[in-house]
């Protein structure tokens, strides 16, 4: 029997750089031989979810989103893609950031497909978002006296948005490692323009719960924040209000996540206990 | 020839091999052998060893195809299609593969020649670097790197449609082995092999333009709505600005619906397109929104040459020559100091001869 993991992504018509958490992070499980294939699928580049069954021989697919959050993407336009036919969101039995996995036959090719929920709602995701803390820091011991601010999109279309990102916040909060947590959001409240309003912290770190670097991330939120006046540039840290923050850009592209990734099709009965890209073995430096 | 083809000749005789350039089958501890200009029965292991050695020019071909090229049929397919392998003789091709034996798909060259016994070695490169010499471009062995190449052409503009005839130059992927070419090939052209390929065994899987719209949800479901039962003259002129050879390599194999084709041609491309693809449903959720207006009257002041010029600024930017008007070519109508000038006398308020547009609230501009 082989297997193959698809790593399903949204990618972009307009931004080159969209792709590049999807690649990165499949070179590094390619490296780890845990399956026969290791594929990139996107919503908007190609090998499209249409068409990258069909580009595999593999009889067992893992496919794992790259998405941030339980929704429209995951529930409905990769299945549908992906023609798994007998799909139903009921068979996540997710209650907005538990979904976990389910199989079923692709319609065109016959392969089966383990289809594993979105990395973004995965427990181990509150692990990344530390990692990232860690990094952007350079503080391996970051959390006592500083804030964490884990920004999400969110979006009024769609409770599961906001859900996982205070899931992670909630999560994270309970560790007691750092000193406040908020869950804060671009499109719904409590948003992140006035960030430091949130924080009594001097320090803030700000993650963005975000795939791909690009216009949300690398302006957007950096200007709602007052970090840029426009520039585009800031520097870290970035002193707003007489408070330091401390931005870390896209959670997605955190060398980490690869685990997460991992971990998904591990969920879902992949045999790749053994393998690893964690932060030790990490083949690429984090920023 | 090596020991391990012929001891897996024997391995796999016992198990029975029919393929177009040898047979071999075992039965009570002998084997029956046989190659297009020879038949054995009987043979011992000895016999059946010496019979491979003697005909090893077959039993090489058997191995490569067998034990070497991929396990899938598609990829296959594609290898034996690069060499012409179901066009010509075992001889022949042995001749044109020591040379050397090259393909196009799309705008790859893919060349394939024997290195040693047995063995293939592929390169691709761009077809238009054909006559380069390997020296002068930048060498690859990681097919995988075909993804950042594909990523941009050669002026650096983002490329999102990996079929688009916009390949950069410059690179040449060599000494591949067979699955390393397929994932080469596959990586710049994501799916064309395997949708070649099923198109040759008559099942590709064709979504037609009303079934791939009816799919759209999302911002994309305005696109069903486009069609409201007037015919389907606007797929015709989807499928005119976006599906010809000179924007997509594939051969666009869908039509408006399984009954009703569409007439404008679908392309030469040697693979083929299988339904509108991202980019298609893109562009046409923009004009589903904007051919929602009515046409109107407007009276524009020009003189005959600006009228002519302003057909001749559409085409430039249609057919991609905007940026190619020499600087002091004021005899095209889309040179840049023209178009300035035109500006400057017709629409110094910023709309064409002063006439406002008078858009209606609930048009379909953003």
């Amino acid at each position: 029997m082989t297997t193959a993991l698809v790593i399903a992504a949204h990618g972009s018509h307009l931004n080159p750089g969209s792709s590049a958490p999807a690649f990165a992070h499949a070179d590094r499980i390619r490296a780890t031989g845990a399956f026969d294939e290791v594929r990139e699928a996107f919503w908007k580049e190609e090998p499209s979810f249409r068409e990258v069954l069909r580009t595999l021989t593999a009889d067992e697919v893992y496919v794992v989103p790259l998405f941030i959050s339980e929704g429209y993407f995951t529930e409905e336009v990769i299945p549908r893609e992906l023609r798994l036919e007998e799909w139903d969101p009921a068979a996540w039995d997710s209650d907005g950031t538990s979904a976990d996995h389910a199989t079923f036959t692709a319609g065109d090719v016959g392969a089966t497909v383990h289809y594993c929920g979105p990395v973004g709602t995965h427990d181990e995701m509150s692990d990344v978002i530390v990692q990232r803390a860690k990094s952007v820091t350079g503080d391996p011991d970051v959390g006592p006296g500083v804030g964490l601010a884990v920004v999400g999109h969110g979006t009024k279309r769609n409770e599961n948005s906001a859900k996982a990102i205070e899931y992670h916040a909630d999560r994270i909060r309970e560790r007691g490692r750092f000193a406040e947590v908020r869950a804060l959001f671009l499109d719904e409240e409590p948003e992140v323009d006035g960030v430091t309003g949130h924080f009594s912290t001097e320090d803030v770190v700000v993650v963005p719960l975000f795939i791909a670097d690009g216009y949300h991330t690398r302006e957007d939120i950096p200007e709602d924040m007052g970090l840029t006046d426009g520039s585009g540039e800031w520097e870290t840290p970035a002193t707003v209000d007489g408070r330091r923050i401390w931005y870390a850009g896209a959670v997605g592209t955190e060398p980490l996540l690869a685990d997460v990734v991992l971990e998904r099709a591990l969920d879902a009965g992949a045999d790749v206990e053994t393998a690893s890209v964690g932060a030790a073995g990490t083949v690429e430096g984090s920023r | 020839m090596k020991a391990e083809q012929v001891e897996a000749l024997l391995t796999a005789a016992a198990e029975g091999v029919d393929t177009e350039v040898l047979t071999a089958s075992e039965s009570d501890g002998t084997y029956d052998f046989s190659v297009p200009d020879a038949t054995y029965h009987g043979l011992t292991d000895a016999e059946l060893r010496d019979a491979a050695r003697r005909h090893s020019e077959a039993v090489t071909e058997w191995y490569f195809w067998e034990r070497v090229a991929p396990d899938a049929p598609d990829r296959r397919a594609f290898l034996r299609w690069v060499e012409g392998a179901d066009d010509l003789s075992l001889s022949d091709r042995r001749e044109r593969l020591a040379d050397g034996v090259a393909r196009d798909w799309g705008q790859l060259r893919i060349r394939a020649r024997t290195v040693e016994v047995g063995r293939r070695a592929y390169e691709v490169r761009h077809v238009d670097d054909a006559g380069e010499r390997v020296e002068d471009l930048a060498v690859h062995t990681d097919p995988l790197d075909a993804r950042e190449l594909a990523k941009h052409d050669d002026r650096g503009r983002y490329r999102p449609l990996s079929t688009a005839p916009t390949l950069q130059r410059g690179w040449a992927f060599v000494d591949l082995e067979p699955a390393a070419v397929v994932r080469a090939v596959d990586t710049f052209y994501p799916a064309t092999i395997a949708n070649w390929h099923r198109e040759r065994a008559g099942d590709l899987d064709v979504s037609h333009w009303r079934e791939t719209a009816g799919r759209q949800t999302g911002i994309y479901g305005v696109v069903d709505t486009w069609d409201r039962g007037e015919g389907h003259e606007h797929v015709e002129w989807v499928a005119e600005a976006c599906c010809a050879d000179s924007q997509c390599l594939k051969r666009r194999e869908w039509e408006y619906d399984e009954e009703t084709d569409l007439d404008v041609h679908g392309g030469d491309g040697t693979f083929p397109c299988r339904e509108p693809c991202s980019l298609v449903i893109s562009a046409a959720r923009r004009w589903a929104r904007i051919e929602g207006e009515e046409a109107r009257t407007y009276e524009f002041e020009l003189t005959p040459s600006e009228k002519e010029q302003v057909e001749e600024i559409v085409d430039a930017v249609a057919d991609g020559r905007a940026d190619d008007v020499r600087e002091a070519d004021f005899s095209d109508g889309a040179n840049r100091w023209r178009a300035r000038y035109l500006r400057a006398k017709r629409m110094s308020d910023g709309t064409l001869s002063g006439v406002p547009t008078d858009r209606d609230e609930d048009g379909g501009g953003d």
